[in-house]
């Protein structure tokens, strides 16, 4: 997989982002979203095969997360007060991935076996063949009640980490999901962040069209979460909402995204949920994201 | 009956089948409903969904909802046909299919769509190769698996007639039509369908498995090995009559299945020969949760094809 390069010809630190100064930090993560994405778009292209839509939505809140607020890191991965980054949308795990080999989990050329024949970068993410992978996700509804219960875990032990959950929208029709919600709510769990892809497209169609779950903000406040609701495409929007005070409760940022966000034929269309691009389609993505 | 039929290059996704035939039963009974989970396409709804937009039930990804909003269906006289992915349908809403469907003796066709390991590189999650166990252990429920378009359809026609709470394979993974011309129907519940009269053994198999048998057939009946393919559509009840009659006319039994060993078609069987007529069996299916590759790739890996059940057929036999 080819990097394109950084600017200044110079390798990013990215182990040193999460030390920069607030504004300096949300530009440098914007550089790190650019290669998340080049690099979703190359794997899906070799694999023939991914989510390329959840992927590219959930790109910038993800790439916030991992490298502008939480300790993940090669280094720290066995490390029981390590933080807990769990993609309960398992099914764009090529973003996940990407953001792993970025931050130096494996190598990135690795990420050219998505998918293939015994590859540890199998289509749903795998704990026990990938570090850095928390959540063997992929059925939908799953990583929030992981979550609260990592959540509960830091408190246990006096340990302190900090776990977010990242879900899709459509994935909120899972009631699994409320239950964890009430049972974080009701622990005072405020260690606990979910981020919520709202990209407003599910696998078949609109989530307004198919099981509506607006007004989703208020849902969540009225389950007893601090609620941020901001653009989620905007690192620096991204890092303020991971950051807030959140008054001693669990916060849930409804992060307000344009599913396949920098590819302009793939933005907010509902059949790139996971159709692959043809190989001229590739190319334009790629000039897309130069 | 011929000694041994070859299969087909022709194959065919079994989904296509079942959209045809459920726009067809629904055009003929108004109670004929289908239930989803932001399944559309992938359940090959979207004929049905523009012929009758009304009938089509869409609760979004909430299987459990899902089952229970068709039992509620089923209550007031509807006919549910539940369309969802195997391994969601069958292990997210198991106790609704339990409680709401077979005790509570509902008509309702539940149908999992892909299953065995038909999502290949999607991996474990997406695998449904616990399903049969899953479903055979509930009491009151009907366990289908069939092996070709025609048999899909012939099972649905019967679905609709016997009222019956069902679970239903519809197969993803291309297979050729194994159904003999000369069967006047495709599928008899509760009846396997055997193709050869060979008296040295026996392989039994269901879904995508049999047509790999009966290549399994072939290559052993070119080596003068004679067996008879048992194509078994019906999990539960199983044919136990036939299953029988197998164990005393040859040496032994090799049994087949996309899914795992622990309950599904080859426990069915072994428990009804060591009850009747115990006999020697070897029992090939899905040993572990599987690496990542396609489904044709994992089936190799797990020695699901014909040459892995020719191997256990001369192993039994010699
Ligand atoms: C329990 C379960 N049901 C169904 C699916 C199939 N599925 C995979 S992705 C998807 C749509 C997800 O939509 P959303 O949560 O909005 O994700 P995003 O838009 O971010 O891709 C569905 C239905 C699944 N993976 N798990
Ligand atoms: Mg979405």
């Amino acid at each position: 997989m080819t990097i394109s390069v950084w600017p200044d010809n110079k390798p990013l630190d990215v182990a040193a982002i999460r030390d920069l100064p607030e504004g300096e930090r949300a530009e440098q993560l914007k550089l790190v979203a650019k290669q998340v994405r080049r690099l979703i778009v190359q794997m899906i292209d070799t694999a023939r095969a991914g989510h390329i839509g959840g992927d590219l939505s959930v790109t910038d809140a993800l790439v916030t997360a991992a490298f502008g607020v939480l300790n993940i890191s090669p280094e720290t991965a066995d490390d029981p007060g390590r933080d807990r980054l769990i993609l309960s949308k398992g099914h764009c795990a090529a973003a996940l991935y990407s953001v792993l080999a970025l931050r130096g989990f494996f190598p990135v050329d690795d990420l050219e076996t998505f998918m293939k024949p015994l590859s540890k970068l199998n289509g749903h993410p795998n704990r026990l063949k990938v570090k850095g992978v928390e959540a063997n996700t992929g059925p939908l509804g799953h990583g929030l009640p992981i979550g609260v219960g990592s959540a509960v875990a830091s408190k246990l032990s006096g340990k302190n980490w900090q776990t977010f959950v990242f879900t899709g929208d459509g994935e909120l029709q899972e009631g699994s999901n409320w239950e964890a919600a009430m049972t974080a709510a009701h622990r005072k769990l405020d260690n606990l962040v979910v981020i919520v892809d709202r990209n407003r497209l599910q696998q078949g169609a609109r989530t307004e069209d198919t099981a509506s779950l607006d007004p989703l903000p208020e849902k969540w406040a009225s389950f007893g979460w601090e609620v941020a609701e901001i653009d989620g495409n905007d690192t620096a929007a991204l890092l303020k909402a991971f950051t807030q005070n959140r008054n001693g409760k669990p916060l849930a940022v409804i992060a307000n995204t344009l599913k396949g966000k920098g590819v302009s034929f793939i933005e907010d269309r509902v059949e790139w949920h996971h159709k692959v691009p043809s190989k001229e389609q590739v190319e334009l993505a790629l000039k897309e994201l130069a | 009956m011929n000694a041994h039929s070859s299969v087909s290059n022709e194959t065919f996704d079994c989904r296509v089948a079942f959209s045809e035939k459920l726009i067809a039963l629904a055009e003929a009974d108004p109670r004929i409903v289908a239930v989803c989970n932001d399944s559309v396409g992938s359940s090959n709804l979207n004929a049905f969904r523009d012929r009758f937009p009304d009938r089509l039930i869409n609760v979004g990804i909430a299987e459990q909802n899902m089952v229970g909003v068709a039992a509620g269906l089923a209550n007031a006289g509807f006919i549910p046909f539940v369309c969802a992915a195997g391994p969601f349908l069958s292990g997210r809403a198991t106790e609704q299919v339990k409680a709401d469907v077979a005790y509570s003796n509902y008509g309702i066709v539940l149908c999992a769509m892909s299953p065995g390991m038909a999502y290949g590189e999607l991996g474990p999650t997406h695998h449904s190769i616990e399903d049969l166990s899953w479903m055979r252990a509930i009491d009151n429920l009907d366990v289908l698996v069939p092996a070709d378009p025609e048999q899909t359809k012939a099972a649905m026609d019967w679905a609709v007639a016997s009222g019956r709470p069902i679970y239903m394979r519809v197969g993803r993974h291309k297979v050729p039509s194994v159904t003999p011309a000369d069967r006047e129907t495709a599928f008899t519940f509760g009846k396997i369908d055997v193709t050869g009269d060979g008296n040295d053994v026996a392989l039994v198999a269901t879904g995508t498995l049999v047509s790999r048998a009966i290549e399994a057939q072939a290559i052993l009946a070119a080596e003068g090995i004679l067996a008879r393919v048992l194509n078994v559509s019906t999990i539960k009840p199983l044919d136990a009559e036939t299953i029988i009659k197998a164990a005393k006319e040859t040496k032994g039994l090799v049994v087949a299945e996309e899914g795992v060993l622990e309950g599904g078609l080859g426990a069915a069987v072994s428990m009804t020969l060591s009850e009747n007529h115990p006999a020697k069996a070897k029992f090939l299916g899905v040993t572990s949760f599987a690496p990542t590759g396609s489904n044709d790739f994992l089936l190799e890996h797990f020695g699901l094809t014909a040459k892995g059940i020719a191997d256990a057929a001369r192993k039994l036999v010699g």
